[in-house]
């Protein structure tokens, strides 16, 4: 059983070889480092220029940051590689974080509001 | 007759039995499940350091806190340094991607090399968050500990700090600040170490040649995702420590 599960991972890895060869790891890590430079330009440039408000750069940085976490997953953790049935079961759970931080943000905006009434 | 021998026909799709339906290994399964558990470990903490800092009135400014480079400048460069680990943690995912690339092809040398090169990158990435450690803990934070108000005062907002009203409010938060900066760059440091450390054992069985033997670099594959999932955090970790 085992055995024949190796068999077929390894057939499987031949076909992924021809997916992620090393030309596209390069440009994945192009990719991640002018994400980052972008990020960098809007902390140190954009916002302090006066361009765009904090509040409107942290939605910038949190919509580069989920680009970012897409390229690492899918490419160098190569989950866009495998079957459909493994990536649903392990990106659906996000849907549990993703409650979170609505959460926080309600329950957040609610103590916000109150702490500093009273204080 | 026909129908009989109809539903005797062994089924060979995908979801039928008999084999692994997503086409992966055990060993990696597992893996993914134990960075499915790791993750909604990091964004607890990290949701919690949000909660914090969004309920609270004031806040340090992080680009007052995190202004030095260790050993050049000790002020007045922001994000300069922290971009560097950032550059070196991405780089070193790309060697370890590159090591599993090599390990496709069987190629025991390449592995080996790129393997290397991912230990020194994790071993630098450690080494500047001791620095950064080290500058904070000089500065007056730590766990449970923060500096004196006056001090404390530069690392937020003018406007916010030349009121004395709002003292009371920049203590409690530095020190809700300090104690999740120490808590959650020193989890995620905890993991860069254990990560080296697999990297290091990895590597001696890639020199011996025990992946050669077994016919397959399967354990390279496993101990990448592990070492990818440290990046990936550190991608979050920077953006709501650095950034926002």
């Amino acid at each position: 059983m085992s055995e024949h599960n190796i068999h077929t991972t390894e057939e499987h890895g031949h076909e992924e070889h021809a997916a992620l060869d090393k030309k596209k790891i390069w440009q994945v890590f192009g990719i991640l480092l002018v994400i980052t430079v972008i990020e960098f330009i809007i902390a140190l440039v954009i916002i302090p220029g006066g361009h765009m408000s904090q509040h409107v750069g942290n939605f910038v940085y949190i919509a580069l940051t989920l680009l970012k976490a897409f390229y690492i997953v899918a490419y160098f953790m190569h989950l866009k590689y495998e079957k459909l049935g493994l990536q649903l079961s392990l990106t659906v759970t996000f849907i549990f974080i993703l409650y979170f931080i609505t959460l926080m943000l309600i329950e957040g905006g609610y103590l916000h509001l109150h702490m500093s009434a009273a204080a | 007759m026909d129908s009989l021998s109809q539903l005797d026909q062994v089924k060979t799709t995908a979801w039928s039995g008999g084999r692994s339906p997503w086409s992966v290994e055990y060993g990696k399964i597992m893996m993914w499940f134990f960075l499915l558990s790791d993750a909604f470990t990091f964004s607890s903490l990290l949701v919690y350091y949000g909660a914090q800092r969004f309920t609270k009135f004031t806040w340090p400014d992080p680009d007052l806190v995190f202004q030095s480079i260790p050993g050049i400048k000790d002020s007045g460069a922001p994000l300069v340094f922290v971009g560097l680990m950032t550059f070196i943690l991405i780089m070193s995912s790309v060697t370890m991607v590159l090591a599993v690339e090599a390990g496709h092809r069987r190629s025991k040398k390449e592995v080996v090399g790129w393997m290397i090169a991912t230990i020194i990158g994790g071993f630098m990435f450690l080494g500047c968050q001791a620095l950064e450690w080290t500058h904070l803990h000089h500065e007056g934070f730590w766990w449970g500990h923060i500096p004196a108000i006056e001090e404390l005062k530069h690392f937020f907002d003018p406007s916010v700090a030349s009121v004395a009203a709002n003292e009371a409010a920049m203590k409690v938060s530095g020190q809700q600040f300090a104690n999740l900066f120490f808590t959650i760059t020193g989890f995620h440091g905890f993991h860069v170490f254990s990560g080296v450390l697999i990297n290091c054992i990895i590597l001696g069985m890639t020199i011996n040649g025990t992946f050669e033997r077994r016919g397959h670099y399967l354990m390279i594959e496993k101990v990448g995702l592990y070492w990818h999932f440290v990046d990936l955090v550190w991608v979050f970790v920077f953006t709501f420590f650095y950034l926002v």
